[in-house]
């Protein structure tokens, strides 16, 4: 017989330890999935987690992937935390990178160390400004956030695609959609030569431990947990609502602007039409993986870029579609969920009793 | 005059055909809305009732297997969500966004083969009556069975809701899962059917796109249009007719944009693609202004997790 109990307190070791679980289940999850396709499931589950990071230049691609995700899901965490569910963070990072890229364009013929900071400040502005829409219509209009953040994607995708088409285009790019590449001084510092890896997993890391020092020392810290917990608690205590939603969509927006001009100022080094391979919807796994904990968020970026290289790697080797890494992402938040049932409720197994034989 | 006249039918048709995949899918999800349960996987459940209606098409050459097919896979995906928010109590929400972003990349990995296969011709209803009868031709004959199934779902959907037994549970449900659930109704079952009938019309929806509406099998086909449709379930606030009219509206606009990008108006082809999603939000925010007006009909525990203690 099983019996299920409600727990009475939430076991903090549980808490952190299901993620494991989560990853652990998708593993199995995905070799099952592999074997149906026609694969040796262990064969096939090497060349997705364990190839792309055994050389060098492998670990290092997983660190240029990690950074915009740790970002990005970094800036998520206030929102979630706060149930605001901002999932438009995509189109944020477009925007961001629109932002950026223009600015960038701008300073084209100007050499300086100023160039850099100038764009990447406001492609943070950018971000920061395109996530307000959706949360003054939320706190002004009662306007359903997930949906407007979800339809800005789009345009933000559509505005980028109209920019590097039309006015933005390279004049000497043969009519391809992209702009000029960047000038050196726009791009960001490469961290050893012959890797990608570049200096945007600083302003990653400055972020994570920000957004530490705001969750946990700060009283808008503060405000932001006890909003998630309840929100009749923060309206009694005085807490004003609508600011809080204002300011942890701006600092979400922002975060993820940042990831977007980290991108084309680093490993794109120009405007295009993919500036970003969904980074900002992988980013909603990422937040939740890592607890919309900055430590915990840390780890969940390695693992969740690891499906990006993944997924890269088996296209080649196995000949599955890129998409595959979306599939993993998606078992990955679905075990997650699922495997949470283990916080709120105890499963016993008790032997069959002798009268129910 | 008569040919201007016989366009305007086509072109009517023609947004009618554009709305047909919103209206399923509104219309399904409005269910699963008003027994309380908010599943944001409507785009997953969508490309994943596409690629298994086109490629159930190509392996079995049956239409039929291939409609009934595409809603038994939108069913089946929608039961995993169905198992996670009902049985494992998960966050509606982040379930959601789960189960599209799966939907996704399992399309794909499905679809793989699939790929720039010809579709096959969908047989339509009435041909001739369409081109002996100017303008109302055009715009009541010549569609496939599907579509005139949609522009019925709607009215019988209202009827359910408003009009049977059934129905009265769903709300009930939806609006005090509690007190339902004092009167004997079995809420997670109730909730589980719910999830599963929304499953399915979202996968007949994604047949439609890949068997009849553009009969190819794309990557990413649906292309937003699963949340557009969540979208129209809110602009409808919750009222199956209204989402009739709003898929319309959508669809009017999807049609006049490829119109008025084939003319060579001087406007940038982006910002004509990116006009339903504005409106949407337009329309998104002068609908939900009004808070009295959107309460009256959401369901009161919309998106709440339900347990009864054992």
């Amino acid at each position: 017989m099983i019996k299920i109990e409600k727990r009475n307190d939430v076991s903090r070791s549980i808490y952190f330890l299901t993620p494991i679980l989560a990853i652990f289940l998708t593993l199995i999850g995905g070799g099952i999935i592999f074997y149906i396709l026609g694969f040796n499931p262990i064969e096939a589950l090497k060349f997705f987690f364990i190839t792309p990071i055994s050389d060098l230049y492998g670990l290092s691609e997983l660190l240029v992937k990690a950074t915009p995700l740790c970002l990005i899901a970094i800036g998520l965490s206030f929102c979630f935390k706060s149930n605001n569910w901002n999932i438009g963070a995509e189109g944020q990072l477009i925007f961001g990178g629109i932002v950026g890229g223009g600015v960038a364009l701008l300073f084209y013929n100007h050499d300086g160390f100023y160039v850099l900071p100038i764009i990447i400040l406001s492609g943070a502005i950018g971000g920061m400004l395109f996530a307000m829409i959706p949360a003054i219509l939320k706190t002004y209009f009662n306007t359903n956030e997930i949906l407007v953040s979800l339809m800005l994607v789009y345009v933000a995708k559509l505005l980028l695609d109209y920019l590097v088409v039309g006015p933005w285009s390279n004049p000497e790019g043969f009519n391809f959609p992209e702009t000029r590449q960047f000038s050196e001084s726009a791009r960001m510092p490469i961290l050893f030569d012959g890797l990608r890896i570049h200096a945007g997993i600083f302003i990653t890391l400055i972020t994570v431990f920000l957004s530490w020092l705001i969750l946990y020392k700060t009283y808008l810290g503060f405000q932001i947990k006890v909003s998630g917990l309840s929100l009749k608690t923060a309206k009694y205590a005085g807490f004003k609502g609508k600011t809080m939603i204002i300011i942890v969509f701006m600092i979400s927006g922002a975060c993820a602007g940042l990831a977007g001009v980290g991108e084309i100022t680093g490993p794109i080094g120009q405007l295009h039409r993919n500036i970003s391979p969904d980074y900002g919807f992988t980013a909603i796994i990422v937040a939740f993986l890592g607890r919309l904990n900055p430590v915990g968020i840390i780890f969940a970026s390695l693992i969740v870029a690891l499906t990006y290289l993944g997924a890269e790697t088996a296209q080649i080797f196995l000949q599955v579609p890129k998409y595959t890494g979306q599939v993993f992402q998606g078992m990955i938040l679905f075990f997650l969920l699922g495997s949470d049932y283990l916080l709120f409720f105890k499963i016993k197994f008790l032997g069959l009793k002798k009268n129910e034989l | 005059m008569s040919f201007d006249l016989n366009f305007i039918g086509i072109l009517i048709g023609a947004i009618m055909a554009s709305s047909v995949p919103l209206i399923l899918a509104a219309s399904g999800e409005l269910i699963t809305e008003r027994s309380g349960v908010l599943n944001l996987g409507v785009e997953g459940m969508m490309i994943i009732g596409a690629i298994s209606g086109f490629a159930l098409m190509v392996v079995t050459d049956n239409l039929f297997f291939a409609v009934v097919g595409s809603m038994l896979s939108g069913l089946i995906i929608s039961l995993i969500f169905g198992l996670l928010t009902q049985s494992l109590l998960t966050n509606h929400v982040a379930t959601g966004l789960a189960l599209t972003i799966f939907g996704i990349g399992m399309s794909a990995m499905i679809g793989k083969n699939f790929v720039g296969i010809p579709g096959k011709e969908f047989p339509l209803l009435f041909v001739n009556l369409k081109e002996s009868i100017p303008f109302l031709g055009p715009v009541f004959f010549g569609h496939s069975i599907i579509l005139y199934f949609a522009f019925g779902l709607p009215f019988l959907t209202n009827y359910f809701l408003k009009k049977t037994k059934t129905g009265l549970i769903i709300r009930a449900v939806g609006d005090s899962p509690t007190s339902a659930s004092n009167q004997g109704i079995n809420v997670t079952l109730v909730r589980y059917s719910c999830i599963l009938y929304g499953g399915a019309m979202c996968g007949l929806a994604g047949a439609y796109l890949s068997l009849i509406y553009t009969p190819q099998w794309i990557e990413n086909m649906t292309g937003g249009r699963g949340w557009i449709a969540l979208a129209l379930v809110v602009f409808a606030t919750w009222s199956p007719i209204k989402v009739l009219i709003g898929a319309l509206i959508f669809g009017g606009i999807t049609i006049l944009q490829l119109h008025m990008q084939a003319v060579g108006l001087r406007i940038p082809v982006q910002l004509l693609s990116a006009l339903p999603y504005i409106m949407t939000i337009i329309v998104l925010v002068v609908i939900s202004r009004d808070s009295r007006k959107i309460k009256l009909n959401t369901p009161t525990s919309l998106g709440q997790i339900f347990y009864k203690e054992k």
